[in-house]
């Protein structure tokens, strides 16, 4: 087909030509060395992921070994173990390191529990017409905003919420757990019960059927058959769903700001202190290490358990 | 994961920002010979409810000066806000005492020539040049208004009045104390035991030695069984006390308001001990890239009008001794409400929030630090 002519928004025919003879060698060399294509596709993702993403973990390992100059405010940048000492030293930041690892560790215990009768009932007994609609009720709240999600559970919880109300009115007495570690953990429970359910619901409903039935052929009664059968299918749904309860618990710091009461501060919320309030930056990243380790260790131990496949 | 995303972003930030964020000496004056046409636009941090529309929209019309602002939360906030991109990305500030002083030895503000604001001569005596926006003679802000930490209580739950702050350390309210979530409340301990146990000789609430500075922490360690929450915001404490949780609390006369105002049973006072307090100063960066704007601003919210607006929308007091008409004017009984005819001893019973420095106001080195201050106030939260 002759390029010539019309030559769209009064572009000269000449440029056209030429952008198209462009286009036609690039394609063909793309096409000759398919390396070349595969580099240009993940060079921009890789780029962002290295510099951005990890060069922010390496900075923050770098200025956890600095420290702060008390007078001046500034940063000293020779090596010291300063701020690991303080927080090993400190009961204060033991008690909360511990705090956040114990309740990210609660956290996705009851998780698992509420979250396995689930979804087993929507992957295996529910029809198709219940299980959408159970997965749709699954995932409606993360429709909606978190915080507002918190403030609902804090009015439920307050003294006067509803609650106590609901308690009050069946003759029982006031149930005083608004503004404490209790709120927290009922909280961070629900909030994070999606992302539980759906893991366990996809390696639950990939087990064929056959082996059910072959279990049974063998003679398993059902709680056998859950026991050496489904359980040991569905493990990794599980663990790949305590990655999401556990490391989304160990990294909040709004939760305990908002339902938590004296003495329920954590990791984050010490970070957030330190970068903000007193500046001293070298200390936060120093405590952000923590549950870096911890996940680290955690991830190591899930990879065992072969998480990675239920992702 | 988001959000555990970002917080590793704000730490990336704030590493990226670290050359810039060090301390350097005070700005050394640099007034303008006189105050000519505005530049057109105007940068202010402040705080909520300081820049409302009432008075700002005329402030535009009248001078051009486009102002865009941005609300902070906290003192610590306006801090590295005025100290963002280098400084000069804002113009002018809302400091409270607690913010002004780092501000000032950080180089971030600069001298402000009083001559330039034609209400200056009215304001209050004490707050013409107050330690915390003045160094030497040199004033690096405007004070604009002020007003005291209160004991609050629900007269329904809360038998007799309180005239002590030790109410706020007594057993009895076990499970219904509420206090700021702040290190500066270390202040509220150390002056409740300035009178208390005069043996620890604190003189200043704000100028602790450490072993002063431990004592208070003890009281505060013993406080945190009583405590409800550490409230953070103004509305979480409205919140405690209209939902049941709290029934006595380190307040701020905007919360009685607020809780009145919702038909709550409700009371303040400033105890026998005093209070500490706030006393706000605008300040302007020495970066600034609108000066012109900045110092007719400065000027217009000096004025008596202003000043009452300002004070009955937050329910605090001008520094304007001018604006008690105005006050009156506007909301019948409101500057009696709001103390401005009050006499200069209500003022000087008020400890003004200041910067805790290592450096007493004897000029010894033997005091604690904010930073100091910081760390104890985590232990205390536990």
């Amino acid at each position: 087909m002759p390029l010539t002519g019309s030559g769209g928004r009064g572009a000269k025919p000449a440029t056209i030509m030429a952008s198209i003879t462009l286009h036609r060698r690039l394609s063909a060399a793309l096409w000759r060395r398919p390396s070349l294509a595969l580099t240009a596709t993940l060079v921009p993702p890789l780029a962002w992921f290295v510099l951005i993403y990890l060069g922010a973990l390496v900075l923050l390992f770098i200025t956890a070994f600095w420290s702060v100059d008390a007078l001046t405010g500034e940063i000293d940048r020779t090596w010291t173990f300063e701020n690991f000492s303080r927080i090993l030293g400190s009961p204060t930041y033991r008690a909360i390191a511990l705090r956040t690892i114990g309740m990210a560790a609660a956290v996705t215990i009851t998780d698992a529990l509420i979250a396995y009768p689930f979804a087993f009932f929507m992957a295996r007994i529910a029809g198709p017409k219940l299980r959408v609609t159970l997965l749709t009720l699954v995932l409606l709240p993360l429709w909606s905003s978190y915080l507002a999600r918190v403030y609902a559970w804090r009015l439920i919880l307050a003294h006067d919420g509803v609650l106590n109300w609901a308690l009050n009115s069946i003759g029982l007495p006031d149930l005083d757990i608004g503004y404490s570690r209790w709120a927290m953990w009922i909280v961070f429970s629900y909030i994070w019960l999606p992302f539980m359910i759906t893991p366990l619901y996809t390696a639950l409903e990939r087990i064929p059927h056959s082996l059910f039935e072959a279990s049974e052929d063998l003679g398993a009664r059902s709680w056998r058959t859950f026991g050496r059968v489904v359980l040991p299918l569905s493990l990794p749904g599980l663990v790949a769903g305590s990655i999401f309860t556990f490391s989304l618990t160990l990294g909040d710091y709004i939760t305990p700001v908002l339902v938590g009461g004296p003495g329920s501060d954590f990791i984050g919320n010490v970070v957030y202190a330190n970068v903000g309030i007193a500046n001293n930056v070298p200390f936060a990243a120093a405590y952000a290490a923590i549950p870096l380790i911890v996940m680290a260790l955690y991830l190591t131990l899930a990879r065992r358990l072969g998480a990675s496949d239920a992702m | 994961m988001i959000r555990k995303f970002a917080r590793f972003g704000t730490v990336a930030l704030s590493l990226a920002s670290l050359t810039t964020a060090g301390w350097g000496a005070p700005a050394e004056p640099n007034y303008p010979k006189e105050i000519g046409k505005g530049e057109g636009a105007l940068n202010i941090v402040a705080w909520e409810g300081y820049a409302q529309d009432d008075w700002v929209k005329p402030f535009e019309a009248e001078t051009g000066c486009q102002v865009n602002k941005k609300y902070a939360g906290s003192s610590d906030e306006m801090v590295a806000l005025m100290r963002s991109g280098g400084g000069g990305e804002y113009d002018l500030v809302s400091a409270s005492g607690d913010a002004s002083l780092r501000l000032i030895y950080g180089g971030d503000v600069q001298p402000i020539e009083t001559s330039f604001i034609p209400d200056f001569p009215n304001f209050v005596e004490d707050l013409k040049a107050p330690p915390h926006n003045t160094l030497k003679g040199v004033h690096y802000g405007v004070s604009y208004e002020w007003g005291p930490n209160v004991l609050l209580w629900n007269t329904a739950k809360v038998k007799g009045t309180p005239t002590s702050w030790s109410a706020l350390y007594d057993p009895q309210y076990k499970g219904l104390v509420s206090v700021p979530d702040n290190p500066i409340q270390i202040a509220d301990a150390a002056l409740y035991l300035s009178k208390s146990k005069p043996e620890l000789g604190i003189t200043d609430p704000y100028e602790l030695t450490p072993a002063q500075l431990d004592a208070a922490a003890e009281l505060l360690k013993g406080q945190q069984k009583l405590i409800k929450k550490y409230w953070a915001l103004a509305s979480d404490q409205i919140e405690l006390f209209k939902n049941g949780d709290a029934a006595i609390g380190a307040s701020w006369p905007y919360m009685t308001n607020s809780l009145k105002d919702a038909g709550l049973p409700v009371a303040d006072a400033v105890p026998s001990e005093g209070a500490t307090g706030w006393a706000d100063s605008w300040m302007l960066a020495t970066k600034t890239k609108h000066p012109n704007c900045a110092y007719k601003f400065m000027a217009y919210v000096s004025t008596p009008k202003v000043q009452a607006q300002q004070a009955i929308y937050f329910g605090e007091t001008p520094v304007n001794t001018k604006a008690c008409t105005e006050m009156d004017a506007q909301q019948a009984g409101s500057c009696a409400k709001y103390h401005l005819d009050a006499p200069a001893n209500y003022l000087k019973s008020i400890k003004f929030w200041k910067t805790p420095m290592q450096q007493c106001g004897d000029g010894s080195r033997g005091c604690t630090s904010y930073t100091d201050w910081q760390q104890k106030w985590q232990e205390i939260k536990g």
